[in-house]
């Protein structure tokens, strides 16, 4: 199996193979043995050279995250064979970006207007949550394609909020 | 005693105390909202009643509601553990005016420990140490300048029926007072419906020690040691330890004799907490009374070995303390986290929604008093409060031990929790030598992060993200329900809510 592993923005390719005992696995073409078992959903027990590490995986409504230990990295994973991924490889930071809740809340008041031109880091939307106002910031620069979102009304984590192209 | 307890809270409180009454043989009775079918203290109770929508002012303020359950339960007593109505002198009333017996002190005691400005009066007369100032509300700011020149700049504003930093105003100058009086009684009148605002000497980087105590209907009331409560953010409490790192049994005894006093002078029955501010120099001073169970209760039950709840519920009863004064000993340390649901990467802004994976630390010298389960929906509607994890050992170096090993072990995902705030705390130099004040953690906050993350040294990290990339391979091949991003940057939320509507659409389609 070959992946696109991109750790806190960093890509790395990894290849992994079923080994007699273990897998066989390269990463960004270094060879390592490991052993590996899941415990429990989004829980995995790794041994890498006679050294444990318990892993716990976390799916946000925005992003996946993988827990070292008390470390929390961001990371995206992808097959490099599939068609969508390759198409998507370039323009990351191009083309429309979703803003999402990332809580259950309340919609309190928009910020900015369809059409209107906002910096990377502006204040698009104001959610409150157990009695706490939150601005979720646009994440790039460019122009609010689309607001979703509208005062009053409640939204699940994951929930589109607006699109900046 | 009595045969069946109503509780008329929620969260990790209610938990609690259901876990008191189970161990005394009691049957319990839960309330609950809306936005509660699926919480813990319906879960473990005897029986749950629905008491309206998620808004509290609709459910769990309603004191007709709550009475209404209880009769119709047929319970004898009232729980109100803290928050919602514990401090509500009114519904302590209706509880005695229907005949249900409220657990914790007299309506009279609340009442005056609920105006600020009436409490300093009776402490005064009662001859308690307090802050230098008003024992009224200001009448007009020219009074208001005549007392601050007396007592000395700078001085503190404080709305009677203050609390958790409304109506509260610090002046460092007579050019300040006039429009910080405005503001301040425009603020406490918003906040509480009351206005009156009195001027207190203002104590620069005091501690925060509160005394513990409990008094029978017999005339008995005792001292239970000290709970240091310095560590807060926006005047919430934080962190709590017992005892006090600057606390020797000598201040100890006359903090207790003190608070002993304030309970007597209030006619007070059952547990409450005298609350105090300690200048530098170690004088310390009357501050409230609260008049009912705390969140940090645990400390003192672990320091002191007795539990508060039996013994509220035993005074309640009408029995009378089962020790005296001198058979309270202090040992060992314990130290609390309190566990919120709010992200430290996000300036602490509330964090509701699922809890998809809940690991949770137990062991040697670790307490965890909890409201949360995993799968549980932590609601938007109430304090982010989840959960209390208590760190106990022989000494204080040996619970901040426990604790840092415990808060490790401790992991909950799919919401943001401030788990990794104390493991900040734990191991802050000046956390650890206990030079700790009020501004103690605003100072911490403010530090360069870049020292204090929970981030492994920097060649550390690079072994930790190689971990990191293999493990997501190794659970996308473990695991299929693992997330593989289909569509780069406008990655696909996979949330748990997303999979619900999936399998709602597709059971409807049958």
């Amino acid at each position: 199996m070959v992946y696109d592993v991109i750790v806190d923005g960093k890509p790395h390719r990894l290849e992994l193979e079923k080994a007699v005992a273990g897998w066989d696995c390269r990463l960004d073409g270094q060879p390592v043995h490991i052993d590996a078992v899941i415990a429990r959903r989004d829980v995995l027990s790794l041994l890498v050279d006679g050294h444990t590490f318990e892993i716990k995986r976390e799916q946000t409504a925005i992003d996946l995250h993988i827990w070292v230990g008390t470390t929390c990295f961001t990371v995206e994973l992808r097959d490099p064979r599939s068609l969508r991924s390759r198409n998507q490889d370039t323009g990351n930071e191009k083309g429309p970006r979703r803003i999402l809740a990332p809580m259950p809340g309340r919609i309190v008041r928009l910020l900015v207007a369809e059409n209107s031109e906002v910096e990377a880091g502006q204040g698009i939307v104001v959610v409150e949550a157990m009695k706490m106002q939150n601005e979720i910031k646009s994440p790039k620069k460019g122009i609010v394609k689309k607001i979703s979102a509208t005062a009053g009304a409640a939204v699940n984590p994951g929930d589109v909020l607006a699109i900046v192209e | 005693m009595f045969k069946k307890i109503l509780i008329a809270n929620r969260g990790e409180i209610a938990v609690r105390i259901i876990a008191a009454c189970r161990e005394m043989g009691i049957a319990t009775v839960a309330v609950y909202s809306d936005a509660d079918r699926t919480a813990l203290h319906v879960r473990g109770s005897d029986e749950a009643y629905l008491i309206g929508p998620a808004p509290a002012v609709e459910s769990y303020l309603r004191i007709d509601k709550v009475l209404d359950v209880a009769k119709r339960s047929g319970a004898e007593a009232i729980h109100p553990g803290y928050g919602f109505l514990s401090e509500n002198a009114t519904f302590a009333q209706a509880c005695a005016d229907a005949g249900v017996k409220f657990i914790g002190p007299t309506p009279y005691a609340i009442e005056m420990m609920g105006s600020k400005t009436r409490a300093r009066q009776e402490m005064e007369k009662a001859g308690v140490p307090v802050v230098p100032g008003t024992s009224r509300g200001i009448a007009s700011p020219e009074e208001g300048e005549e007392v601050a020149a007396r007592i000395g700049y700078p001085v503190m504003l404080k709305a009677a029926a203050g609390g958790g930093g409304k109506g509260m105003r610090l002046v460092r100058s007579r050019e300040e007072l006039r429009s910080a009086l405005e503001s301040a009684r425009s603020e406490a009148q918003r906040s509480f419906g009351d206005g009156e605002v009195y001027i207190e000497k203002a104590i620069i980087n005091p501690r925060h020690i509160e005394m513990q105590v409990l008094a029978d209907d017999h005339g008995n009331t005792v001292w239970l040691g000290e709970r240091e409560c310095s560590i807060q953010r926006r005047h919430q409490k934080v962190l709590e330890e017992a005892p006090s790192p600057i606390v020797d049994p000598e201040i100890r005894r006359r903090m207790g004799e003190v608070a002993v006093k304030v309970a007597q002078a209030a006619h007070y029955t059952n547990a409450g907490t005298v609350e105090f501010l300690v200048d530098q120099q170690k004088n310390f001073y009357f501050l409230e009374m609260n008049t009912r169970l705390q969140v940090e209760h645990p400390v003192t039950e672990l320091t002191t070995g007795l539990d508060l709840v039996h013994l509220q519920i035993r005074i309640a009863a009408g029995e009378k303390l089962p020790f005296t004064q001198s058979d309270v000993e202090i040992r060992g340390h314990a130290i609390e986290c309190r566990i919120y649901a709010e992200d430290p990467d996000n300036n602490y802004f509330p964090s509701p929604g699922r809890i998809t994976l809940l690991l949770e630390s137990s062991g040697p010298g670790i307490r965890r008093d909890s409201g949360m389960y995993e799968g549980w929906n932590v609601p938007m509607d109430y304090d982010p409060l989840l959960a209390k994890l208590i760190g106990y050992g022989t000494d204080r170096q040996q619970a901040i031990m426990r604790l840092q090993r415990a808060l490790d072990e401790y992991f909950v995902a799919g919401i943001k929790t401030n788990i990794s705030l104390f493991q900040r705390i734990l191991r802050d130099v000046d956390f650890q030598e206990g030079k700790l004040d009020t501004g103690y953690l605003d100072r911490l906050l403010a530090k360069d992060d870049l020292a204090a993350t929970s981030r492994a040294p920097e060649r550390d990290i690079k072994t930790l993200e190689a971990i990191a990339a293999i493990a997501a391979g190794m659970f996308a091949v473990l695991d299929p329900a693992s997330p593989i991003s289909r569509n780069g940057s406008t990655a696909e939320p996979a949330s748990v809510l997303s999979n619900w509507k999936q399998k709602g659409r597709s059971e409807a389609q049958r």
